[in-house]
C-alpha cells in the first residue's frame, strides 16, 4: 500500500500491512493513488502488432485461443504504434530493419515498454556473426524484459509479461525513482541511426549501449 | 530430356559463333551445366524457353559464385636421356599458373511443360572488379528480376537489360558485395561464452589472453 502524506491526510496514522489485511478480510479496501495507477496500467499494456521473425510466430500463438494472452490483459493487439504500449521484438533484427525499429519505438507513446522475445532479439542469437544481424536491440532502445529461447514458447513470454506487470507495479509515480515518462530530466526518444556505407551509422547507440568491458582473464586455477 | 551434350550440339547447330562448353560435375549428382558467353546468352536463353523438345519455362534459381584469383600449380613431365647410357630419367617440373578471379552466374531451368529439368546454365564476368557486366535474363524468364538483384547486391555482378537494378536486400548506401570472397565485415565482435573456428580468431584478435584461461570474478561478484 502507498503511505498517506502528511500533505494529503495531516492526521492519518500509518496502518501495517496486517492491518490493511486484516481490513482487506472485511470487505474494506485500502489503497493508494499509485498502486491504483500501477494495478490499472499493469493489466492492460496492449502490445503493438508487429513481429519480425519466428518468434512473431509463437507472439501470435500466445495471443490465440490456446494460450490466450487475454487473461493478462494483453489481448489488444495495436496495428498503430500510437495506440501501442509494449514493443514485442519477436525476432531477427537486420541492420536494414533496425532503423524502422527504432522509429517505431519513437512513435509509441509514453508510458512504453520493451520486450527482447528470443536470442536473436537479445544478441543477435544463432545469426549474431551475421555482416547484416543486429547483435541485440538493446544496441538501440531500451529494454524492459529479455526472454531467451530459440523461439521462446507461448509461456515464456506470458511469463515475460507478467515479469513486465511485477515491473510495471514496482514503479514510483513521483520522486527520483520516477519511470521516464513521469520526468521532465530524460528524452523518450531513441536516435534512429543512419544508413552508412558499411555499417549502421553510428552502430550502436553509446549513451543507452555500453558493450562487454573488456575480460580480465586469469591463468587457470 | 536430352543430356547436356546433345543440348549443346543443337545450340551450336543454331548459333555457329556462340561459345558454349559442358562444365562436367564429377559428384555423384553429376548435374553437368553449360557455360554460355556472354554475347549470345540472351539469345541462347530465348532458344531453350521456346524450343519444343525442351521448353524450359521456368527459371527457379539463380544465384552467384565468386571464384577470387588463385595460383594453380601443375606439373610437366619429361624425359632426359642418361649420358650414361641407362634408362631415361623422368624429371618434374613444376608450373604456376596465375588463374584470373571472375564471378560466375548460374541459373538452373526446369520445364513444367515438359516436367524435366534442371537445365544448368553458367555465365563468367570478365574480372570482378570492372569487366562485371553480364545480359540479364529477366527479359526471358521474369521469375529472374529479384534473383539477379540479390546476385547484383550480393556479389555485384551489373545486369545489362534489367528493368530494376537495385539492391534488394543491402540497403542503397551500402558499398560492399557480403558474399564476396574477399568481404570485410563490420569490426562488431561481441564477446561470447563459447567461440570456435573463426570467431575464435575473431575472439583472440578482440581479447588477446589465452583461450582456456578462466575469467577472473568481476566487481559485482563471480563470473565463471
Amino acid at each position: 500500500m502507498s503511505h498517506a502524506t502528511p500533505t494529503i491526510a495531516p492526521t492519518a496514522v500509518p496502518i501495517s500491512d496486517t492491518e490493511r489485511d486484516e481490513l482487506r478480510r472485511h470487505g474494506i479496501l485500502l489503497t493508494g493513488l499509485e498502486e491504483l495507477y500501477n494495478w490499472g496500467r499493469s493489466h492492460s499494456v496492449w502490445p503493438l502488432n508487429f513481429g519480425l521473425a519466428c518468434c512473431a510466430i509463437e507472439m501470435i500463438a500466445a495471443s490465440m485461443a490456446k494460450f490466450d494472452i487475454a487473461r493478462f490483459g494483453s489481448e489488444v493487439f495495436r496495428p498503430s504504434p500510437r495506440q501501442a504500449d509494449l514493443l514485442i521484438v519477436s525476432g531477427t533484427v537486420t541492420k536494414k530493419m533496425a532503423p524502422q525499429v527504432v522509429r517505431l519505438w519513437n512513435q509509441m507513446p509514453e508510458p512504453k515498454y520493451c520486450i527482447a522475445m528470443g536470442a536473436c532479439a537479445i544478441s543477435g542469437g544463432p545469426f549474431k556473426q551475421g555482416y547484416n544481424v543486429l547483435k541485440g536491440i538493446d544496441r538501440f532502445i531500451p529494454v524492459d524484459i529479455y526472454i531467451p529461447g530459440c523461439p521462446p514458447r507461448p509461456e515464456a513470454l506470458l511469463n515475460g509479461l507478467v515479469q513486465l506487470q511485477e515491473k510495471i507495479r514496482g514503479q514510483k509515480i513521483s520522486g527520483p525513482d520516477a519511470p521516464r515518462h513521469l520526468r521532465d530530466d530524460t528524452d523518450c526518444n531513441c536516435a534512429v541511426p543512419e544508413f552508412g556505407e558499411h555499417d549502421l551509422e553510428p552502430p550502436q547507440n553509446d549513451a543507452m549501449f555500453q558493450p562487454p568491458p573488456p575480460l580480465v582473464r586469469s591463468a587457470k586455477t | 530430356m536430352e543430356t547436356v551434350e546433345q543440348i549443346r550440339d543443337r545450340l551450336l547447330a543454331r548459333f555457329p559463333a556462340a561459345r558454349i562448353s559442358v562444365v562436367n560435375n564429377p559428384a555423384p549428382a553429376a548435374q553437368h551445366s553449360l557455360l554460355l558467353g556472354a554475347d549470345h546468352a540472351v539469345a541462347i536463353a530465348r532458344f531453350l524457353r521456346d524450343d519444343p523438345e525442351l521448353l524450359l519455362d521456368q527459371c527457379s534459381n539463380v544465384t552467384g559464385v565468386d571464384w577470387p584469383e588463385k595460383e594453380i600449380v601443375g606439373s610437366v613431365k619429361s624425359t632426359v636421356p642418361d649420358p650414361a647410357g641407362g634408362p631415361p630419367k623422368v624429371v618434374e617440373q613444376k608450373t604456376t599458373r596465375l588463374e584470373p578471379g571472375r564471378l560466375e552466374v548460374v541459373y538452373h531451368l526446369y520445364s513444367i511443360a515438359r516436367r524435366h529439368g534442371p537445365v544448368v546454365l553458367r555465365l563468367h564476368t570478365g574480372d570482378r572488379t570492372d569487366a562485371v557486366t553480364l545480359p540479364s535474363l529477366t527479359p526471358v524468364w521474369r521469375s529472374c528480376e529479384f534473383q539477379e538483384r540479390e546476385v547484383f547486391d550480393l556479389f555485384g555482378v551489373v545486369f545489362s537489360g534489367h528493368p530494376d537494378l537495385r539492391r534488394i536486400l543491402m540497403w542503397d548506401a551500402f558499398k560492399d558485395h557480403p558474399m564476396r570472397k574477399d568481404y570485410v565485415e563490420p569490426d562488431d565482435y561481441e564477446w561470447e561464452p563459447t567461440p570456435h573456428g573463426e570467431v575464435l580468431a575473431k575472439a583472440k584478435e578482440h581479447y588477446p589472453a589465452a583461450p582456456n584461461a578462466r575469467i577472473a570474478p568481476g566487481p559485482g561478484g563471480a563470473n565463471p
